[in-house]
């Protein structure tokens, strides 16, 4: 027996890389689950491609799964990685740039074939050149692995298909982390041969990185010292559904949800339809119009309802949502954003869409717009949107994206009754005045939701112009002016009822970092990591995009310099400077990717530096 | 749930108080006269009842009926009503559309909704022309007609409604006349006694921009030889007596023949009407008889018994919660793998 060396890490992040079809998602997927219970905070980041198997080998084909996981507090998933495990040429061309230098890549030799190199895009083999650079490890993964399969009922193919769970196994070993919960995803998801093979490579990749001389240590992360309570990892798809089924049970409405499949949103859709006995009911339209459109309808009728898309599918709602806006009815509508234009990069991520769902639609037709920050505030948010639309009789946008909707993060669960029961209340016959669909709450300016069904409240409601209170279709000018100041009161009252917004870091001072939606993580990274350095930096993070909360302007007013990153051109910093006339420098990014704790850092450093 | 009695309603209590703005002579004031009279005989709830329009002429319907009522965007209704109906089966849920917001822009929509089967009814009036946008061809209009913007006449097919209907799987078909009060009042029973979507198109004159375009069938005196009034185990026959005349099917395809006075038109192989056809065959036939040369079919084309969406999406919901027992939000939190910190 090989004695080998345990180093302690605080701090690790990986990449698994391979073909999409190498089942490097469910790998990564895997590899988080069991590293969550190790006890590590962490922070994911699948990267994959929109084809769904692309030809096989090629770069177009590539697809990746980083974990970024410690001892301590994180929340980005690295700038860099310090091992990538690479299934063939193509995935280490695609992604060698990341890792740090002199890190380990360990590759599958077995792949590094000429033809396999030149598919890559490889004019020669360039593992002599990448030993110079980094701990390279070769290990034929194909060859060990139907070694390990031998004697099974498996054709050469399906022994193949395994070969991800050696490699999961053997950085199991390395990063000293348990195989329980895989081994029990296993057993309930396949059954004879499969199964067996899946769990004998498991095991066989574990022994292999104990025997062998290629590994002399392994590592051992202590678990992170995090508040206490019971966790859960959790990606922002799945906590957009499960906050679509929450809102439903607290508001003691089941939920109506309308969508049209679109990536990266049609998970929510998926896994929404999965918990018909919360009462839920989903329906997936003809296309997206429909699905705003029945969503309205449900709406109408008296149930929460909500509708969800990402970026094309989204715009393609907007008049529907405007329709929403006019006749005043409670909807939530949730878009996953993703690079664009037109169909753009759907797998990627991008915070395009800001200002088109603030005055995407025709005319003066305001909508509140929330966006989450992280993969498990999906959740609340989504009931947050709920309550707002119900208690303001108006449809709220949520702007989750891309990034959020895959990742995962591990979430405390919160307690069912800390989300607070807000019953839905119906309008009911008032004596026998007759009923007025535009009455008003005087302070929220809510009209009553009469619903079809309840004796006494006919009445009519439709996208023309109508008289407060009764609802009449009036087009006089007076009229009209009144209407439209109303609505946007109406949204502008909002500001009343949601929290402002909080500094993280010193009140005022040189510089203010300010974001929004899901690059919240790199920015409070870059801005901890600048801190650290004892510079003097302070970040606030938006949840509330309309309205802004009330004390936005004058807490804008306290910095010498305001920073605001935003994966998109400067579509928040916009709207700063032209509401509030201050200076705010943008810092924009649109690759498709999400930021780098690094990039932020410097142009942290750079409006520092500037002022010394 | 104990059924309240429903009390006694009559035709002025579903007329609203707002004014009808339809142009003088249009075929929707006949229509909406008869449906506000039908709706008493349904023995629903006036609460239960909602008109759900696109864009339109005809979609300003809702406005007038003193029930619920959404008008919509244009060409959604069918969808609006999708989400309606299966919010709330109980609802009696009625779309009212037009050639143009039902086939054209909401051709997609009026498709899906047809072919799930929603029990709803659907009232396409057709008037083959746009009369809100102010006299354009419409999707029914006929090749050659010369509008604003089909100056040199229109170089489009038409789309015939019943036709389009049969091909989206509708379970209930029907066509009839804007100013045949009993038949349409009848079709309209029919149509709300169907249990599933429920298909109707109604022809209806526009006297602004396609005035006379239904002459033959919407004037008495030649509606008897002009349209072939369709009834459920009954030869298709018209004309008047010395003149009868019947349809007969010549390797599948309709032929008009003659007929004394003395004949058994099932003898002479008239065909006999049969709504409840499960294959659709019959009924496109039927669909395809038109004017100059054939009689225009009016009733029932076709009722056959379907599955309707919004029971089985009940269904799904029921048995789920038989099977898992209703939802119970903390197990769904804490399912998977969880791990305590303390």
């Amino acid at each position: 027996m090989i004695t080998k060396s345990i180093l302690k890490l605080d701090d690790v992040a990986i990449r698994f890389a391979g073909d999409s079809g190498d089942g490097m998602q469910l790998t990564g997927t895997k590899f988080t689950d069991e590293t969550a219970l190790a006890g590590n905070d962490l922070s994911t980041y699948p990267d994959f491609p929109a084809e769904i198997r692309a030809p096989a080998g090629t770069m177009a084909g590539v697809s990746g799964y980083q974990i970024h996981f410690a001892s301590r507090d994180i929340h980005t998933p690295a700038d860099r990685v310090d091992l990538l495990v690479a299934f063939n040429p193509a995935a280490l061309r695609a992604n060698v740039e990341d890792v740090r230098s002199q890190g380990m890549i360990i590759i599958n030799s077995d792949a590094f074939t000429k033809k396999s190199l030149t598919r890559a895009g490889y004019s020669e083999d360039p593992r002599v050149d990448l030993a110079t650079r980094y701990n390279l490890v070769e290990i034929p993964l194909t060859t060990l692995n139907r070694e390990a399969l031998h004697g099974l009922a498996l054709t050469q193919r399906e022994m193949d298909r395994c070969k991800n769970f050696f490699a999961l196994g053997l950085l199991c070993w390395l990063y000293g982390r348990p195989m329980d919960a895989t081994e029990r995803w296993l057993s309930g998801k396949f059954k004879g041969d499969v199964f067996e093979g899946n769990l004998r490579t498991l095991n066989a990749g574990h022994a292999f990185g104990e025997t062998t001389e290629l590994f002399p240590t392994h590592y051992t992360i202590p678990s992170a010292k995090i508040e206490a309570g019971t966790y859960r990892n959790i990606t922002g798809n799945i906590a957009l559904a499960w906050g679509i089924v929450a809102a439903g049970e607290q508001m003691n409405n089941p939920v109506f949800l309308g969508a049209y499949p679109i990536t990266p949103a049609s998970e929510v859709l998926h896994e929404v339809a999965r918990h018909r006995h919360f009462g839920v009911k989903t329906f997936q339209a003809e296309d997206e119009i429909a699905a705003a459109s029945a969503t309205i309808g449900a709406a109408f009728a008296g149930q929460l309802a909500v509708t969800i898309s990402s970026g094309p599918g989204f715009i393609l709602k907007q008049e529907a949502i405007g329709l929403g806006v006019m006749v005043e009815l409670p909807l939530v509508a949730i878009n996953v954003q993703r690079a664009g234009p037109a169909t753009g990069s759907p797998t990627k991520t991008e915070q395009g869409d800001l200002l088109a769902s603030i005055f995407g639609r025709h005319s003066q037709s305001p909508v509140p717009v929330l966006a989450p920050s992280t993969p498990g505030d999906c959740f609340h948010t989504v009931i947050e949107a709920f309550k707002m639309a119900v208690e303001f009789m108006t449809p709220v946008i949520v702007l989750s994206d891309g990034y959020l909707a895959n990742s995962a993060e591990p979430w405390k669960i919160p307690d069912v009754e800390s989300l607070g029961r807000e019953p839905v209340v119906f309008a009911t016959q008032d004596g026998d005045s007759k009923f007025k669909p535009y009455s008003r709450v005087p302070e929220t300016l809510a009209r009553p939701w009469a619903i079809p069904g309840t004796p006494g409240l006919e009445h009519r409601i439709g996208g023309l112009t109508k008289e407060d209170v009764t609802g009449n279709i009036v087009y006089g000018a007076e009229n009209h002016q009144h209407m439209v100041d109303l609505r946007a009161e109406k949204i502008a009252r909002i500001a009343n009822s949601i929290p402002p917004a909080e500094v993280e870091g010193p009140d005022t001072g040189k510089l203010l970092v300010i974001g929004w939606g899901g690059t919240r993580g790199a920015i409070m990274a870059a801005v901890e990591e600048c801190t650290e350095n004892g510079q003097e930096v302070s970040q606030v993070h938006l949840r509330h995009l309309n309205p802004f909360p009330g004390n936005i302007g004058e807490l804008l007013g306290r910095f010498e310099s305001v920073l605001c990153p935003e994966l998109n051109e400067g579509q928040l910093a916009m709207l700063l400077r032209a509401r509030y006339l201050i200076d705010v420098q943008s810092f924009s990014k649109i690759s498709g990717q999400p930021f780098k704790v690094g990039e932020i850092v410097d142009q942290i450093q750079k409006i520092l530096n500037s002022k010394d | 749930m104990a059924a309240n009695p429903v009390p006694k309603l009559s035709r002025k209590d579903f007329v609203a108080d707002q004014d009808v703005r339809w142009c003088p002579g249009c075929g929707d004031y006949s229509i909406l006269a008869n449906v506000q009279r039908v709706m008493p005989e349904l023995g629903v709830p006036r609460e239960n009842i909602v008109f759900i329009s696109g864009i339109g002429c005809s979609s300003r319907f809702p406005y007038y009926m003193n029930t619920y009522g959404f008008h919509t965007i244009h060409g959604r209704a069918p969808a609006f009503a999708t989400g309606v109906k299966a919010a709330n089966p109980d609802l009696s849920v009625w779309v009212v559309t037009g050639d143009g917001d039902g086939l054209s822009i909401g051709g997609n929509h009026l498709l899906h909704a047809i072919r799930r089967n929603l029990d709803v009814q659907i009232l396409l009036f057709n008037n083959r022309v746009y009369g809100l946008t102010k006299g354009q061809y419409s999707p029914t209009s006929e090749l050659g007609m010369q509008t604003k913007s089909s100056p040199h006449g229109s170089i489009d097919h038409p789309i015939d409604p019943i036709s389009f209907a049969l091909g989206c799987g509708a379970s209930f078909v029907a066509r009839t006349i804007d100013v045949d009060a009993p038949h349409l009042q009848q079709v309209l029973r029919r149509a709300h006694q169907h249990k599933g979507t429920s298909f109707v198109e109604i022809l209806q004159n526009c006297p602004v921009f396609n005035d006379g375009i239904f002459s033959e069938v919407e004037d008495r005196k030649t509606r008897f030889e002009t349209a072939l009034v369709l009834e459920h185990g009954k030869p298709l026959t018209f004309g008047s007596a010395g003149q009868l005349k019947g349809i007969v099917l010549d390797n599948g395809v309709p032929k008009v023949i003659d007929l004394r006075d003395e004949d058994d038109p099932v003898e002479r192989g008239v065909v006999v009407h049969d709504e409840s056809h499960q294959t659709r065959s019959y009924a496109s036939a039927l669909a395809t008889l038109k004017r100059p040369d054939f009689p225009v079919p009016v009733g029932v084309i076709r009722e056959v018994e379907k599955a309707c969406y919004e029971d089985m999406l009940q269904d799904q919901v029921s048995h789920a919660i038989e099977t898992n027992g209703p939802g119970n939000l903390n197990t769904l939190l804490h399912s998977g793998d969880t791990w305590e910190v303390s």
